[in-house]
């Protein structure tokens, strides 16, 4: 990316945060829901799962985490529908910003919101017993997967937003996103599945990320799984990238 | 010099729609230029070519000596368009807007604080500059779109496309953005503007053009389309329906010009140029024994008027009207 494209991006990702700041339903729905999300995991649900000797907060707080990018995501894809429906592209186009600029502000928006929501749920989470025993260079890789998969969902978000006609479609689209955590083990151990869903949930996205995230903020081996993870990543963000530059480009033809 | 705006057989359809067919036009450097027509004509559609936003389905169109198709991004560098539907955010407040705009636009930090100022100003937001756009007037908002759409520097931009820059403005907002488009043009930049107000293209624009059936019905300077196309219209209300009925004959076979008639009031309208000659011919010819016609009132032509006159003129005859 140049120079131009840098600085573009970045007065971009400050717009989206200033809507963001200002709208009351997306504060809500990035920064408290997966508090209140967590508490409910911990304290409705948390009695009944067994975790081992791992305390069910602590085996919890990664997937709240993920579970909360995939809500922050939701977002990217509302504000980049809501950009393509009014005159704003229009105006961004005259200033010759191409698509991927625009969805990239969208997305880095989304990530910063997203840092903030995981650092309140961390928060949270120490104050009612979350003890992880990760190591500095632990925490930076799991706070770093969290991050990389935290940008994928966004700019697959990004080309839903493309994709649906209304805000409120686009809304729905992602709610594929905000499902994917929950046939995994983020929040359950997978052996507690039924047979027929072991296939899905051992070998989507999610859980390596998981597995990764927890066995990192334990200080457990974590095997092979951090660069599964990754390689999901980076393949689904080459995927959203390239389909969200041939999707703008067809939405304004 | 070349012309700023040059299109040659211009055409877009959507769907089975022909909106734009063989459509040319020609704008002079530092001109103020005025696409008239009625809802659907498809003025908004080609302003949308011209700065790039749509591909035109045939024909050619050069902005600022490029073409809109081959050269897009260099048509970009010397535009700027505000639409005719808001672009600005309804959560940010104005400062917020106009500063977003003009770091877009690639000014500085501190340029673009000071652009945001002087255009505040300009366009009587100061006082509501911290406000959220959603607090706004509809006049208010329009405005701070124009002034975002004006953000750039005038000494790169070299095309300012306003598409129905004064719908909804009241009088006091109409008159101070024709300044800021006489000013603009007064710098050397060429505006290219849409609207639906024959009057306000008459104020402001060197040249018009009417747009219908997607081609141009008539172009040329405000004073030529009037001359040509009825400036004022002659109202007569017959005295009963006979002599409606001899009025409008005459006005049909050739003795007058021809005429709008509703037969519901008795009332015939005439194109005139509203000098006091020819209403009195137009009296005399219309009404030789002086014992049909009851009143009559001038009024000053409307868009309405000069469309009328237009497809009036032009249907029995298309073909020819387009050789020209
Ligand atoms: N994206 C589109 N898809 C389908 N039809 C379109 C599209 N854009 C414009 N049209 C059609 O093209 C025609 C011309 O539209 P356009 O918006 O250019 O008219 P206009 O002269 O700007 O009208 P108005 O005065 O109402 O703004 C209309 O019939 C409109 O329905
Ligand atoms: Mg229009």
């Amino acid at each position: 990316m140049s120079a131009d494209a840098l600085t573009t991006t970045a007065v971009l990702a400050g717009r989206g945060l200033r809507l963001s700041r200002r709208n009351l339903d997306a504060v809500i729905t990035s920064l408290m829901l997966p508090v209140l999300l967590m508490l409910v995991f911990v304290y409705f649900f948390g009695g009944a799962i067994d975790t081992g000797d791992t305390r069910y907060v602590t085996y919890v707080v990664p997937g709240v985490l993920v579970l909360c990018a995939g809500f922050g995501a939701a977002g990217t894809a509302v504000s980049v529908s809501d950009d393509m429906r009014r005159g704003t592209v229009d105006r961004f186009r005259t200033l010759d910003i191409g698509g991927v600029p625009i969805l990239a502000g969208h997305v880095a928006a989304t990530v910063v919101r997203n840092a903030l929501a995981t650092a309140l749920v961390l928060g949270v989470a120490f104050l009612i017993g979350f003890r992880p025993a990760a190591t500095p260079g632990g925490w930076l890789a799991a706070i770093g997967l969290l991050l990389v998969y935290i940008t994928t969902v966004s700019w697959l978000s990004a080309a839903a937003g493309l994709l649906a006609r209304t805000p409120e479609a686009a809304g729905a689209v992602t709610f594929f996103m905000m499902f994917l955590p929950y046939p995994s083990s983020a929040f359950v151990p997978i052996d507690t599945m039924p047979d027929w869903l072991h296939g899905f949930a051992e070998h989507q996205p999610v859980t390596p990320l998981i597995e990764s995230m927890r066995g990192l903020l334990l200080d457990r081996p974590v095997g092979d799984a951090p660069w599964i993870a990754l390689a999901w990543c980076a393949a689904l963000l080459a995927v959203a990238v390239a389909a969200s530059g041939a999707l703008f480009r067809f939405r304004t033809k | 010099m070349p012309p700023a705006i040059e299109t040659t057989g211009l055409s877009k359809s959507y769907g089975t729609v022909r909106v734009l067919d063989a459509l040319d036009l020609r704008v002079e450097t530092g001109t103020v230029f005025a696409l008239l027509g009625p809802n659907g004509a498809g003025k908004t559609t080609t302003v949308r070519i011209l700065a790039t936003l749509t591909a035109p389905d045939g024909g050619h169109a050069r902005v600022a000596g490029h073409d809109v198709v081959t050269e897009r991004r260099a048509v970009r560098r010397a535009i700027s368009l505000t639409g005719q539907y808001a672009a600005v955010d309804e959560t940010l407040t104005g400062a917020e807007n106009l500063r977003t705009t003009a770091r877009l636009s690639g000014l500085s930090r501190t340029a673009a604080a000071r652009r945001t100022d002087e255009l505040l100003d300009r366009f009587r937001l100061t006082d509501a500059r911290d406000r959220q756009v959603k607090t706004y007037s509809g006049g208010m908002r329009r405005r701070l779109d124009l002034a975002a759409g004006l953000v750039r520097d005038p000494g790169t931009t070299r095309v300012v496309f306003l598409d129905e820059p004064t719908t909804g403005l009241d009088p006091r907002s109409r008159q101070e953005l024709w300044d800021a488009v006489r000013e603009l043009s007064a710098h050397g930049t060429t505006v290219f503007l849409t609207t639906q107000y024959l009057e306000e293209a008459d104020r402001l624009a060197h040249r018009i053009a009417v747009l219908g059936d997607g081609r141009t019905l008539a172009e040329g300077t405000p004073a030529e389309l009037k001359d040509r196309y009825a400036g004022h219209r002659l109202d007569l209300t017959a005295r009963d329906p006979e002599a409606y009925l001899r009025l409008t004959a005459r006005a049909g076979d050739g003795t007058g010009a021809p005429g709008t008639p509703d037969p519901g009031t008795l009332t015939l309208g005439v194109p005139t140029d509203g000098t006091a000659a020819h209403v009195r011919a137009l009296l005399d010819a219309l009404d030789p024994h002086r014992a049909d016609i009851e009143r009559f009132a001038l009024h000053t032509a409307t868009l309405d008027d000069v469309f009328l006159s237009l497809t009036h003129r032009e249907s029995p005859a298309k073909e020819p009207a387009r050789v020209r």
